[in-house]
């Protein structure tokens, strides 16, 4: 997400950090700025006080003659993206013995029942016992989307037949069967409609005063372009929202709506719709957002993923075996599908600093798709038998052949496979043995290396010819890494 | 005529807006300054169509009348011109109001296959609805192929569709291949003797690969079943959609061969501005325009009506 906006706003301010440092200059890099924000869909009048904003303190004699003034210049527009997407509060108030009420509404097809879903998928997570209500009685089939949802999910839907009830009556029912049930947070999923059809909008505000949501969250798509203020504002008149979820943002969208909707509503943006499954809602960071935005990775969000999803006894006994040097394919199997439990390679990718932009490359490379690589790995490693996987140098020409056979792949790909575990385990017990500094600054070196084209380690074509489509990120670093390190050792003993 | 006064009134709203702005710019007698075009930028930059193209019409109004005396007259013909030859491109498309179906490219021989793609929540499958009930209206026999068997009652959706306007579907369980789905609906429409195929699909996002190349497959059973097939292959694009539309199309194009752009939900205040810049970047037409949720809220596109009803004075 946010891949082009990232892009043209590193151009513009690439800018700022080389030469020197003028009043004119910042005013031209400034209008490429608000080029990309409007580029990026951000409403016009948001992208020049925006810009006016930065332009004004920029300009100003105590950045110009810092030390880094370029640097200063980034920063301010760090905290200016901050301020537009900030505060927020993600908090769903459930009180004791009280039931929640949360209120979904939105335009039509902006996934207003896939976020009911998704919602209480995390309420129930959090430990709370939601109950969904059909009360999107318009769109044909509406209400068997949410009880499939339902049932996916493991809660429960209340829903009437379309014909012979009324939202406001469906809503009223769902609030008495909750109780019965001891439900204590009600999602009410709301038809799709227009801020400009009258009716519609006064039966959802009957709703709303019948009722009376503890929460009334805006539903909002990521792509919407400079409409989404008009929609947002409409809907906020009509209902005084007290937050939006930002949904696909998990598609190229540059996601202009989220600077936007903020800025000119003042209804926070509290979580974002970042894939179709039903767990993919995050509670929205206007810190990270903005580090992603600027390029500058988001480790804070990758962390909290893999908290959530990486079983911590494993990944010890991983990290165990690899210093003993006992690290074999199974183990790195193992590793991989837990990897990949966290998401695809490529959005992983995007949240680490500096790796976005190889994503990008990677992925303009036709045929370069970590998660395909990834899959055929694993492929070929589960046609393996248990010793092969144990003692890979068993692997004879024969036996290579059988694996290529038994997984799809070619004999030449599972020799590639092999080097590069071989060289991965060697390189992984000298990891393992650094202390936390050295094991970052290898990172770091790796990556700069990586991120430039005229480096010996990712001259990527060559790297393609040489052994074709075959895991291209964490094997081939950590590859180069180890060839780094066999020639630093090399020189030390010399 | 009745069709663009609907058109019209949906458009009304972004007319307003833009109108409001612009009428109080270009006044007659007044001097067409710098302040005045970055306005009226404004006003472009709202409509979605892109800094581009909206770069264009400026700079063609800076270049004709700038630093001069406004011919308010004059102006408007130029903004006009400038964004009617964007979207008829190079006059291939033909939409003729006698005959709704002109823009349609339909087969010489057998049935006619279109394949309706899009992303999640842009209104495909109510799209396909529509121009189901349009085709069956200018006596057209129908068949619906609900290849959509990822959402959740995405195939009852259709079918409940499919019961109103009194047309055929043929449809599989849930998770099913969709792209058996798309063969099954072909085989069905050539064994009945079927005129026209219209093939639903999931939503998608256009920078989901796998699903992209589903899709790519869905396009190259489809021709194995009916050779030239599909005819069509519309794209369905959400009026409110902002610059990220013209990766939608763009992506699109590669996998589906996009022939043309139905663009639905315009009876919003959003302008749908962006399919000017997908006109200019890609050459895709937008073919018929959707204006409402009910089964008839589907019209004819016309360039000149469209921007009319997007610029008009009076």
């Amino acid at each position: 997400m946010f891949e082009s906006i990232t892009q043209n706003l590193t151009d513009a301010l690439g800018n700022f950090t080389r030469g020197k440092l003028s009043e004119g200059n910042i005013r031209d890099g400034m209008a490429q700025v608000r080029k990309a924000l409007l580029e990026a869909d951000v409403n016009y009048d948001v992208a020049k006080s925006f810009c006016d904003n930065v332009t004004k303190q920029a300009v100003g004699d105590q950045v110009l003659k810092s030390l880094k003034p370029g640097e200063q210049i980034v920063g301010i527009v760090y905290n200016e993206l901050v301020n537009l997407m900030g505060p927020v509060d993600h908090s769903i108030a459930i009180r004791r013995g009280e039931m929640a009420i949360i209120m979904m509404c939105g335009l039509q097809g902006a996934g207003k029942t896939t976020t009911c879903g998704k919602l209480a998928t995390m309420l129930k997570e959090q430990g709370a016992t939601p109950m969904l209500v059909a009360a999107d009685l318009q769109r044909p089939a509406a209400i068997e989307q949410l009880r499939v949802i339902g049932e996916q999910v493991g809660v429960p839907v209340y829903w009437e037949e379309a014909g012979s009830s009324t939202p406001v009556k469906v809503c009223q029912n769902a609030q008495k069967a909750a109780k019965k049930e001891g439900c204590n947070v009600l999602i009410l999923d709301t038809a799709g409609r227009l801020h400009i059809d009258d009716s519609l909008m006064k039966e959802l505000v009957q709703i709303d005063n019948k009722l009376m949501p503890h929460q009334a969250l805006l539903v909002c798509d990521a792509m919407t372009g400079q409409d989404a203020v008009n929609s947002a504002k409409a809907f906020n008149e009509a209902l005084e929202l007290d937050g939006v979820i930002l949904t696909k943002l998990d598609g190229d969208t540059r996601g202009g709506a989220a600077l936007s909707v903020k800025a000119v509503t003042g209804v926070p943006i509290k979580y974002i719709g970042v894939g179709e499954q039903l767990d993919k809602l995050e509670p929205f960071h206007p810190e990270r957002m903005a580090q992603r935005i600027l390029g500058q990775g988001d480790v804070a969000t990758l962390l909290e993923t893999a908290q959530r999803v990486l079983d911590a006894e494993e990944m010890e006994d991983q990290q165990q075996k690899m210093l003993e040097g006992k690290f074999t394919l199974d183990d790195f199997l193992k590793a991989m599908s837990q990897i990949q439990r966290m998401g695809s390679m490529k959005s992983l990718m995007k949240l680490i600093p500096g790796m976005g932009q190889m994503a990008q490359a990677m992925e303009a490379m036709d045929g370069m798709d970590p998660d395909k690589d990834v899959k055929r790995v694993k492929a070929m490693i589960s046609s393996m038998t248990v010793e092969e996987r144990r003692h890979p140098d068993r692997i004879d020409r024969s036996r290579r052949n059988r694996i290529a056979i038994g997984s799809g792949t070619d004999p030449a790909e599972v020799n590639d496979l092999l080097k590069q575990f071989k060289g991965m385990s060697g390189m992984m017990q000298q990891m393992a043995g650094m202390n936390m500094g050295d094991r970052m600054k290898a990172v770091r070196e790796l990556q700069s290396e990586a991120m430039n084209p005229n480096s010996r380690g990712v001259s990527q074509g060559k790297q393609r010819s040489k052994r074709g489509d075959l895991t291209k990120d964490a094997l081939r670093e950590k590859k180069k890494k180890e060839r780094q390190r066999q020639k630093k050792a090399r020189k030390r003993k010399k | 005529m009745a069709l663009f006064s609907k058109l019209k009134s949906a458009l009304k709203k972004t007319k307003d807006l833009l109108r409001t702005d612009v009428r109080d710019l270009f006044k007659s007698g007044e001097i067409l300054d710098e302040a005045k075009l970055e306005e009226f930028h404004r006003g472009l930059i709202t409509t979605d169509m892109g800094v581009e193209a909206s770069e264009e019409v400026v700079e063609s109004l800076r270049e004709e009348f700038g630093g001069r005396t406004v011919d308010p007259d004059a102006v408007w013909e130029n903004v006009k011109n400038t964004l009617k030859e964007i979207l008829k491109g190079d006059g291939s498309t033909n939409w003729d109001p006698e005959n709704p179906l002109s823009p349609l490219n339909m087969a010489t021989e057998g049935p006619t296959v279109i394949l309706v793609s899009g992303v999640n929540g842009v209104g495909k499958t109510t799209s396909i609805a529509k121009l189901a009930n349009y085709l069956t209206k200018s006596g057209k026999k129908v068949v619906l192929a609900a290849g959509d068997t990822f959402r959740a009652a995405a195939v009852d959706q259709l079918t409940k569709w499919s019961q109103r306007i009194g047309c055929e579907i043929v449809r599989k369980d849930p998770g099913t291949d969709p792209a058996s789905v798309a063969f099954a609906g072909c085989d069905h429409a050539v064994q009945i003797g079927a005129d026209v195929v219209l093939v639903d699909t999931a939503g998608r996002l256009q920078t989901q690969q796998n699903l992209m190349q589903e899709l790519e497959k869905i396009r190259r059973v489809i021709n194995k079943r009916i050779e030239g097939a599909p005819h069509e292959s519309l794209l369905v694009l959400d009026a409110t959609t902002g610059q990220n539309g013209i990766s939608q199309a763009s992506k699109f194009s590669d996998a589906a061969g996009c022939t043309g752009i139905v663009l639905a939900k315009l009876d919003g205040t959003a302008k749908g501005g962006v399919v000017v810049a997908i006109r200019k970047k890609m050459g895709i037409p937008v073919k018929y325009v959707g204006v409402g949720e009910q089964l008839d809220d589907l019209q004819l596109f016309s360039p000149d009506d469209f921007v009319e009803a997007l610029l008009e004075e009076s």
